[in-house]
């Protein structure tokens, strides 16, 4: 029997659409069924682990119905989606107290998350497109959650921008239905495969470029993430820095490029060439920010530069005929780097947000000494802005170090140049935010704050955990076998997707 | 300006009225034989949603307020996207597979073009119909605070009462 995938779609869904009827008197009730379902959708991917699987929605075959599918790349989403949920939704029992209309905020933060499982599983192109609609409308709600007039106007210019993404992707997909007949993607990547790219799909494959970038704010299409990721309030920037902009963007870029129309010399270089500028004008902009969270926000760009920049990697040493041994470990330090981002990226804006919480401010300048104070958040932070540093046994030094090995031995000294380089400034933004909040002279105006503890610390500590713990993923062979592996293998096989989807019906 | 007096001229008033309950109806209509006649669930929603409109249009916000409270409606939002997804979950546990139409396989065959013959087509609908009639109603309710603040923290103009 086949694995039940709507699941990881309908528990989301069905508790978003429960909650507003507790209303505001059933809120502690709210927040508990809340948190039980995005602890159930963890249990779930961790569940569906190695495993892979066609489903077909009413019984109806592909491509006359609407399939899901499940595979490595799949599962790996849903594991980094359902970990960062759970914890940031843990932090948001204790922190949304300070907004009114809680339950409405864990209605469209479990609409987010049912968005976000619906893209990473969805095998039908415009479900993908619809999927993507959900998770974007729930996260501009959510990033206006505030309702105050800077968090209106990041809310507003990420919807026009989102938007403008959200059509380009609208149009690809009409163009790709146009010109092979199929919205299935793997009858799609049949259809390529037979026909071979015409002028209308070479245009359609710009537009999910570009529409896709727009997403994971790579760097020419970047305006609305500085603005919109501090905005929220800080378990959503969590969400938004940790997964949204890789699963609506990352993964369903990949997804495409890789399993669709297939990777060519041209789409792997423009991904390299994305990722780079990414990573060097995302730690350039950071450098320069006293603001804790937009400091964050550029470090994000940043970082997703270098998942990008591992999957082009990986894609065009495949398209050159290069050895598929290298193109696997470019694609395996992405995709690790992508894991790892979401786990110390979620936990910083987390971390943040605890700070924001005692001290109500977020401008470094105004605070100092605050290690003292806050002893769990500065350990935490202390983890994360190692890990995202590159700093050994942390989580991040180990993919980094992957992707610099992967891009010297494909003859990329350069590459790996700028990779090291863009390390170099990542720690030295990370050491400012360390010296400025949690260093230095205590202010007297914050002498008196005190940390809010509870299921806030419980959150952080967690994923500061799992920031040490990452490493195992990659050193420990079975897990690397039964998580990143499958992972890789499915981007390495390519256009052998539309077979395994349409075979194993 | 009173409070009763809100809104359009007794004439207006008294049609839409009456006009309402037929839209109303024809909405209902629209939402129960989606699976026979054009229409459905979305198109029979936007019509139950219009029937309201038409009231605050004539008689002003604060009556079509009375008349279906905000958070009624917002309630009827919810639970009509609740019965979607119990509608597929109930394929998942009757059908085998989400979405199954397990009503029409299983149980309730029906003869085509009655009312009652294409298993849970109608069901779906008529939860599509209320998810679609709230969520309107409340988009254009909440489409007219934004207008009624401004005109109310003026002088209210009568140029067209």
């Amino acid at each position: 029997m086949s694995i039940p995938l709507p699941v990881f779609v309908a528990v989301p869904l069905v508790t978003a659409f429960l909650l507003p009827i507790f209303g505001e008197r059933g809120k502690r009730i709210a927040t508990l069924l809340a948190n039980l379902a995005t602890a159930s959708l963890l249990g779930l991917a961790i569940a569906v682990i190695g495993k892979s699987g066609v489903y077909e929605i009413g019984n109806w075959s592909i491509p006359l119905g609407i399939n899901l599918v499940l595979d490595g790349l799949s599962s790996l989403m849903l594991l980094v989606i359902g970990t960062v949920g759970t914890a940031a939704m843990l932090f948001s029992a204790r922190y949304m107290e300070q907004y009114t209309a809680k339950a409405k905020y864990l209605s469209l933060f479990l609409l987010m998350i049912a968005g976000m499982n619906g893209v990473v599983l969805s095998g039908d192109i415009f479900n993908l497109f619809v999927f993507l609609e959900i998770a974007s409308i729930a996260s501009y709600a959510l990033v206006g959650f505030g309702c105050g007039a800077e968090e209106l106007e990041a809310a507003f210019k990420y919807m026009v921008l989102g938007s403008i993404a959200s059509i380009f992707v609208l149009f690809a997909v009409g163009l790709v239905y146009g010109n092979t007949g199929s919205l299935n993607m793997a009858y799609i990547g049949k259809a390529i495969q037979a026909s071979g790219l015409n002028l209308g799909l070479t245009f359609a494959l710009s537009l999910f470029i570009a529409g896709f970038s727009l997403k994971a704010a790579l760097v020419p299409f970047h305006a609305w993430l500085p603005d919109a990721h501090p905005s929220a309030p800080a378990p959503i920037s969590a969400m938004l820095s940790g997964v949204l902009i890789k699963t609506l963007g990352v993964y369903a870029l990949a997804r495409i490029l890789f399993n669709v129309f297939g990777i060519s010399l041209h789409t792997g270089w423009i991904l390299v060439i994305l990722g780079l500028t990414s990573m060097v004008a995302g730690a350039f902009l950071a450098l320069g920010q006293w603001d804790l969270k937009r400091l964050l926000a550029y470090s994000s760009i940043s970082q997703i530069g270098y998942v990008v920049l591992g999957i082009g990697l990986g894609g065009l040493i495949l398209a050159r005929g290069g050895n598929p041994a290298w193109a696997s470990l470019a694609l395996l330090g992405g995709l690790f780097h992508l894991a790892n981002h979401s786990v110390y990226k979620s936990l910083l804006f987390l971390t943040s947000g605890s700070v924001e919480m005692s001290t109500g401010t977020r401008d470094m300048r105004k605070m100092g000494g605050l290690g003292g104070k806050l002893p769990f958040t500065r350990a935490a932070c202390t983890v994360a802005s190692a890990s995202v540093a590159g700093v050994p046994p942390f989580s991040g030094f180990w993919s980094k170090l992957i992707l610099v090995i992967a891009a010297v031995q494909a003859h990329f000294i350069w590459v790996a140049a700028v990779i090291v380089f863009v390390s170099l400034c990542t720690l030295i933004m990370y050491l400012k935010v360390q010296r400025h909040v949690f260093l230095g002279e205590l202010p007297k105006t914050l002498k008196q704050i005190r940390e809010h503890r509870g299921a806030m610390v419980v959150a952080m500590i967690s994923l500061a955990c799992l920031c040490i713990l990452m490493c195992l993923l990659v050193i420990i062979p079975s897990l690397r076998s039964s998580i990143l592996d499958p992972a890789v293998k499915a981007l390495v096989d390519g256009l052998e997707y539309s077979t395994k989807v349409i075979g194993t019906q | 300006m009173i409070d009763g007096m809100k809104g359009m001229t007794v004439i207006v008033k008294t049609i839409s009225s009456w006009v309402k309950l037929l839209i109303f109806l024809f909405g209902i209509y629209i939402v129960l034989f989606g699976h026979l006649t054009p229409g459905g669930g979305f198109a029979g929603g936007i019509i139950l949603a219009s029937s309201y409109v038409l009231l605050m249009f004539a008689y002003g916000r604060e009556f079509v307020e009375a008349n279906l409270p905000l958070g009624l409606a917002s309630k009827l939002d919810s639970v009509g996207a609740f019965l979607f997804a119990l509608v597929a979950i109930l394929g998942f546990a009757f059908g085998g597979a989400f979405f199954a139409n397990f009503l029409y396989q299983n149980y309730l065959p029906g003869e085509s073009l009655r009312l009652i013959s294409a298993g849970t087509i109608p069901l779906s609908n008529i939860a599509i119909g209320l998810k679609v009639g709230a969520s309107l109603f409340l988009i254009i309710l909440t489409l007219s605070i934004c207008c009624h603040y401004e005109a109310g923290s003026e002088e209210p103009n009568d140029d067209e009462e």
